[in-house]
């Protein structure tokens, strides 16, 4: 029953952040859209006891996440208007229509039981130790890699951040 | 009444296609880049929610792997979209046309 309440109450607040990403012009509401979703979505993840997911959800992409967000387009500017003509006549429509089909297909889907493995009777308990426990054994490799991963991208970023447009490409522009 | 995972799939399928539509239809690039994150995320509570349904947890690992690889991917993606914005001041991705032949 209570996980019911909950499904309710932080299924909804998700989909309207999510509304409210997609259709308000002005990026700064749809960021705050986008990380009451991510949050309600950490409480999922302790409804279906991924306690150590949760609790990375909240600090990583609710918080630093759509933190660097909000500081991109707070320096981009958010007061300039969007223009929503589009240079592609049949875009719109198209993707409308794609979007309700694809939906169509997804619910068609999803309401054949699909999981084909049955349902277990011991429940799976995300804690900081099982999920370590797994990360460190099986998953150590591609733990290894997201290392490097993260120094190309840290390192990638700075190199973008220092580009300065040679005098070439200035006069071209 | 139970909360079975089929109501976290489609939940998960709903804020697939939000997120998707929002990709089509917004020409701002940084709320396209927004729906990326969402379309992750709403991957990610599917992982998460048939994990728990198979009393599994290597679902929740490759959660935390997306994150890591979202997380990288939003540094560099934000870093060229101030680089572009310094040189044609706009963030509107129909401006970048600079290949049309």
């Amino acid at each position: 029953m209570a996980e019911l309440l909950l499904f309710i109450v932080f299924g909804s607040i998700a989909l309207i952040g999510a509304l409210t990403m997609v259709l308000h012009p002005n990026p700064v509401h749809g960021a705050l859209g986008l990380m009451a979703t991510m949050l309600s979505i950490a409480v999922f993840y302790v409804v279906n006891s991924g306690h150590f997911i949760a609790a990375v959800q909240v600090v990583v992409y609710a918080g630093a996440v759509m933190t660097l967000f909000l500081f991109v387009i707070m320096m981009i500017g958010v007061d300039r208007a969007e223009n929503l003509e589009e240079r592609l006549p049949l875009q719109r429509p198209l993707a409308i229509g794609l979007g309700i089909a694809f939906l169509v297909l997804i619910v068609l889907i999803g309401s054949n039981a699909w999981i084909t493995a049955p349902a277990s009777a011991e429940a799976a308990n995300g804690t900081v130790e099982a999920v370590a426990d797994l990360l460190f054994t099986d998953w150590l490799l591609p733990f290894e890699v997201t290392t490097l991963l993260l120094i190309i991208a840290s390192v990638g970023a700075v190199a973008l951040a220092q580009f300065e447009p040679t005098q070439r490409q200035r006069d071209e522009e | 009444m139970d909360v079975t995972a089929g109501w976290y799939l489609a939940l998960g399928a709903v804020l697939f296609v939000i997120g998707a539509s929002g990709m089509l239809l917004r020409r701002n690039a940084l709320v396209m880049f927004m729906s990326i994150e969402l379309m992750l995320n709403a991957v990610n509570l599917t992982f998460v929610a048939v994990g728990r349904h198979t009393g599994d947890l290597n679902g929740q690992v490759a959660v935390f792997f997306v994150m890591v690889v979202a997380a990288a991917e939003v540094v560099v993606g934000l870093a060229i979209m101030i680089a572009v914005f310094r040189r044609r001041s706009s963030a509107s991705v129909d401006d970048l046309a600079m290949l049309k032949g």
